[in-house]
């Protein structure tokens, strides 16, 4: 285990570029996350760059049944990726998942199908990232009891059961266990506004799983699922709050 | 109606609470017989070789197979679609003078609402499966694959048996249980046909597999003179020999069990120095849409067992219900299913009854690929202009328009931004115009940052 450049922190490997793709949601409605993305890279050792072009990887019209959109925003995506080198962090599951497993697939047949192969091969969701490269954050100081939320497309499309937890764990954060942690908290992109009624109902079990958990604070990897759990809390007046684990993870208060 | 409205009515009513309590009891047994069972894993991926081999070659195997039952003086009918499924049975019933018929727990049936075409002739048809002869009783539809009475509590199934056949009340369920035996026993005895599903078919040997945990298949097959086999044609399996992959991951994704109760293995009538058995054995072997399907995108769909594991996992199902889907074939696998057997039967919004979460994919004993299935029919139904969601064209275009082209893109979030501090309250969006009101009828939404990540990176990092 080599030394990070900061206390608290340690590294398998301490170099080198990555890029970051930031997500849509990330980009307009929790940019903090992704503020807390690049400083914990970068405090383990990594060189962050940002390509500017980068938009929104096309999984909003993909799970809508809309292939012709997906496909233009996924080449576009494709596109500006492709044209960098390193690592890809993606602070979600659920883009990685669409980056990884879905883009190269829709693709298929496209001129772009090659590169998006390669940007495939590339990309890692960010707790995968860090739990592979042996990143562990240590002694952290934690003020408050967290439930860990597991979306769906991080846990089953990349396998990631229990990769956010042991971060979490190694971190010293108290955390207390979620029942039905892996059920789907009705978000599903526009399904929550196809289906709202359904959606709702589904959130209101996982609202009341939180509640009932004893958390404080709802962490998860998801920027999406977060501001659906968020949504609901804020509207039944609750004083829990959400934070997705980069933010737990860079050191600010959770 | 849609899903959407018969969802919305359904939620946290009794009957979709009990569906809820009933899937997460179901779900829980699968679990903890799949985690004892090492070989699991390896036996899923045996049985979703052999019925994907199957699918691939479905003629190969259905001709061997009609051969087979045949040559043990068996009747087989291809049925192209219900009616002639319906009207082969209800003319073998009028020309060997059937007036009563036993029947075991069959989807397929269902499918093709044969009870109803029977009863029409006169003809006296009793369910014999408990959970099918309460949805008898009540004149009610199945709202699961393989406990078709989920969604009723044992107080209810108490006032139904009460009012319908005089028992005594009592909610005690192996009272219950007992009173049904008594009431069916006597319709066994006296019943001229019995027909039975299938839950697999052998086809080197011509033997139907049908499994419950009552043993009335055993009685529907072999106490009547006449048995009559109803299978969708992608029953057959090549082998009898791949029964032992089969069985094994039916019983244990169905319902957590090592094995059904009651594995009925029937090859033909009665043969000579038979103690008992029917006399006639027709075996029924029904298309309804399956030929279509298998040339279409959603060919794997076929690969299904009917286990319901996916009802059991899915939060969807769990909180609308069986009967939301408004078919025959409810929770993710109906989701496909329903749509694709039933082109013109309006079941095109029940693609989307999904959030895609993936959860009916990882208990697939066949590792069916639901989640993919759901979203080609998304792109088959908005491709052809069939879809309840064809108000998201229009926005979608204009976004990916705006996502392609990232000036626009970063001027669309500093738009956000304005939006934001113009309509958040507290950092929260409370009211939304138009469909997005869809969002905050339950649910505050977090306003759009001020400051986007590209413009944090832009005054940070410089690029």
């Amino acid at each position: 285990m080599g030394g990070g450049p900061y206390p608290g922190l340690t590294s398998k490997f301490v170099s080198g570029v990555c890029q970051l793709f930031v997500t849509c949601l990330v980009d307009g409605f929790s940019p903090g996350v992704g503020v807390a993305t690049v400083r914990l890279l970068e405090r383990v050792g990594y060189d962050v760059a940002f390509p500017f072009d980068q938009t929104c990887c096309g999984q909003p019209a993909f799970n809508a049944g809309y292939l012709d959109q997906a496909i233009a925003m996924a080449e576009h995506t494709v596109e500006v990726l492709d044209a960098t080198y390193g690592p890809i962090v993606v602070p979600s599951g659920s883009c990685g998942d669409m980056l990884i497993h879905h883009t190269p697939k829709i693709l298929t047949g496209q001129p772009s199908e090659e590169a998006a192969k390669r940007v495939a091969a590339r990309t890692v969701e960010l707790t995968r990232f860090l739990t592979d490269n042996g990143v562990t954050v240590s002694s952290m100081r934690s003020e408050h009891t967290v439930a860990f939320h597991r979306s769906c497309h991080g846990l089953r499309g990349l396998g990631l059961a229990g990769v956010g937890e042991g971060l979490l764990d190694s971190a010293g954060v108290s955390r207390c266990e979620l029942e039905g942690a892996d059920e789907c908290c009705g978000f599903g992109g526009l399904f929550s506004i196809e289906m709202p009624e359904i959606s709702s109902a589904m959130l209101d079990t996982k609202l009341k799983a939180i509640e009932a958990s004893g958390a404080e604070v709802v962490v998860g990897g998801d920027v999406s699922c977060l501001m659906h759990i968020e949504g609901g809390l804020h509207r039944r007046g609750s004083t829990i709050r959400t934070k997705h684990i980069a933010e737990v993870l860079a050191g600010e208060e959770a | 109606m849609t899903f959407r409205e018969r969802a919305s009515v359904a939620l946290g009513s009794p009957k979709t609470l009990a569906t809820d309590d009933g899937a997460r009891r179901l779900a829980g047994k699968r679990d903890v017989a799949v985690a004892e069972y090492p070989a699991m894993d390896a036996m899923r991926d045996r049985a979703r070789e052999i019925r994907m081999h199957t699918l691939a070659r479905l003629d190969e195997y259905l001709g061997p197979l009609a051969d087979r039952v045949e040559e043990r003086g068996g009747t087989v009918f291809f049925a192209a679609d219900a009616d002639e499924a319906n009207d082969y049975i209800r003319r073998l019933a009028a020309d060997r003078g059937v007036e009563t018929i036993v029947k075991s727990k069959s989807m397929v049936t269902e499918e093709i609402e044969m009870n109803y075409s029977l009863e029409v002739d006169g003809l006296r048809v009793v369910e014999t499966d408990l959970g099918e002869f309460i949805i008898q009783l009540a004149h009610d539809k199945p709202s699961h694959i393989i406990a078709p009475v989920l969604h009723k509590t044992r107080f209810e199934i108490g006032e139904l048996f009460a009012n319908e056949i005089d028992a005594t009340y009592t909610d005690d369920p192996f009272e219950l249980n007992a009173i049904a035996r008594r009431y069916l026993r006597e319709i066994f005895l006296s019943a001229d046909m019995g027909i039975s599903g299938v839950n697999f078919a052998a086809a080197d040997t011509g033997t139907m597999v049908t499994v419950t945990n009552e043993g009335n298949a055993r009685l529907c097959t072999t106490a009547p003179r006449i048995h009559v086999a109803v299978m969708g044609m992608e029953r057959v399996v090549p082998t009898l020999d791949d029964m032992q992959v089969m069985l094994e991951v039916l019983a244990r994704s169905a319902t957590g069990q090592r094995l059904s109760v009651y594995t009925n293995f029937v090859t033909g009538a009665r043969r000579s120095g038979d103690a008992d058995g029917p006399e006639e054995f027709h075996l029924v072997i029904l298309d309804n849409g399956r030929s279509r399907v298998l040339g279409s995108g959603s060919a794997e769909i076929l690969g299904c067992i009917r286990c319901g594991a996916c009802l059991n996992i899915c939060p969807v199902y769990r909180h609308a219900g069986g009967h939301a889907y408004g078919g025959v074939y409810s929770g993710p696998i109906g989701a496909v299913l329903a749509p694709v057997l039933q082109e013109d039967d309006g079941f095109s919004d029940l693609p989307y009854a999904s959030s895609l979460c993936g959860a009916c994919r990882d208990v697939c004993p066949i590792r069916l690929d639901i989640p993919s299935m759901l979203l080609g029919l998304r792109q088959e139904f908005t491709r052809a202009g069939e879809t309840e969601y064809g108000w998201l064209g229009p926005g979608l275009s204009a976004y990916a328009r705006v996502a392609t082209t990232p000036f626009l893109w970063r001027a669309f979030l500093a738009a956000g931004g304005v939006f934001g501090r113009t309509v958040g309250r507290d950092g929260y969006i409370t009211k939304l115009p138009f469909h997005a009101g869809n969002w905050t009828t339950t649910r505050d939404l977090p306003a759009p940052a001020a400051r986007s990540f590209h413009s944090w990176w832009k005054e940070h990092r410089g690029t």
